[in-house]
């Protein structure tokens, strides 16, 4: 990047070309936690109780589990995506961006591996 | 970008908009949205990871956020525990509801000025009154 001319100092700094795709993805996703997210809270109204027997045992049921880790792909994906605008938005210098930009993309994977690994343990009777 | 920065004219923030409930509700729909990302999915992957790990970390799970029947700072815990878990469901309700009106904002719909502030009033209603049934059904069957 230049910081001579008016044009040195505006390249690089326009459009990556990646935000309709961004945005589709937000909508879609959130079309699917129109449907997820509602399982999980009348999942959680109809538990007989919140003990360890009774949550595990709802966990496991192959149904619920799906679903979970499926939040654990969709949600955590659009969280994701409204996360980066956010910071897109507000964290405006160079070395800000760049530890957002690597935070996000690593932190929704890492939160999601650790969500999904925990369903299967729990579905496949682990531990 | 300092190199950017002169006297021209900025884009006006905040304190200078007179508040309405559309500007309201596009405010709450990131701050539930973040809010949502950040505790509610921090909170999911505590709750699903303590159940994996056995029954003792599900119970220091239901101590720290719900109970606070252990250790001092359980008590204290579990007040932020309550307030965080009643937050989130507002928070839900809210980013569900503003969330709707964005599909019909998207379609090109609902931007009429009376139309647009009743049902982003109308979203913050739903939200309260959403959260107040699903407690009140919660506290009531257990």
């Amino acid at each position: 990047m230049g910081n001579g001319t008016s044009i040195g100092r505006v390249r690089g700094l326009g459009s990556s070309h990646q935000g309709t795709h961004h945005w589709l993805a937000s909508r879609l996703t959130a079309v699917g936690n129109l449907i997820l997210i509602p399982y999980l809270m009348i999942s959680l109204l109809l538990l007989p109780a919140y003990d360890y027997a009774s949550v595990r045992a709802w966990m496991a049921q192959p149904l619920a589990a799906t679903a979970l880790i499926l939040i654990f792909i969709n949600t955590v994906y659009h969280a994701r995506l409204g996360v980066q605008v956010m910071l897109e938005d507000y964290v405006h210098e160079a070395p800000g961006r760049i530890a957002a930009w690597v935070l996000v993309n690593f932190v929704p994977f890492a939160g999601a591996a650790f969500g999904v690994i925990s369903v299967v343990r729990i579905a496949l009777g682990g531990a | 970008m300092a190199q950017a920065r002169s006297n021209r004219p900025i884009s006006p923030h905040l304190q200078i908009w007179r508040w309405g409930p559309a500007m309201l509700v596009s405010i709450l729909h990131r701050v539930t949205g973040n809010g949502l990302a950040f505790a509610g999915l921090g909170l999911l992957l505590w709750w699903v990871g303590a159940v994996a790990g056995g029954e003792q970390s599900y119970q220091t799970f239901v101590t720290y956020v719900w109970t606070g029947t252990g250790s001092t700072l359980s008590v204290w815990t579990s007040w932020l525990g309550k307030a965080v878990l009643i937050g989130l469901t507002l928070a839900f309700f809210q980013h569900l509801a503003t969330g709707l009106r964005h599909f019909v904002l998207d379609l090109g719909a609902g931007y009429e000025l009376q139309a647009n502030a009743r049902w982003s009033v109308l979203t913050m209603v739903f939200s309260v009154l959403a959260s107040a049934l699903f407690w009140a059904f919660l506290l009531q069957s257990h």
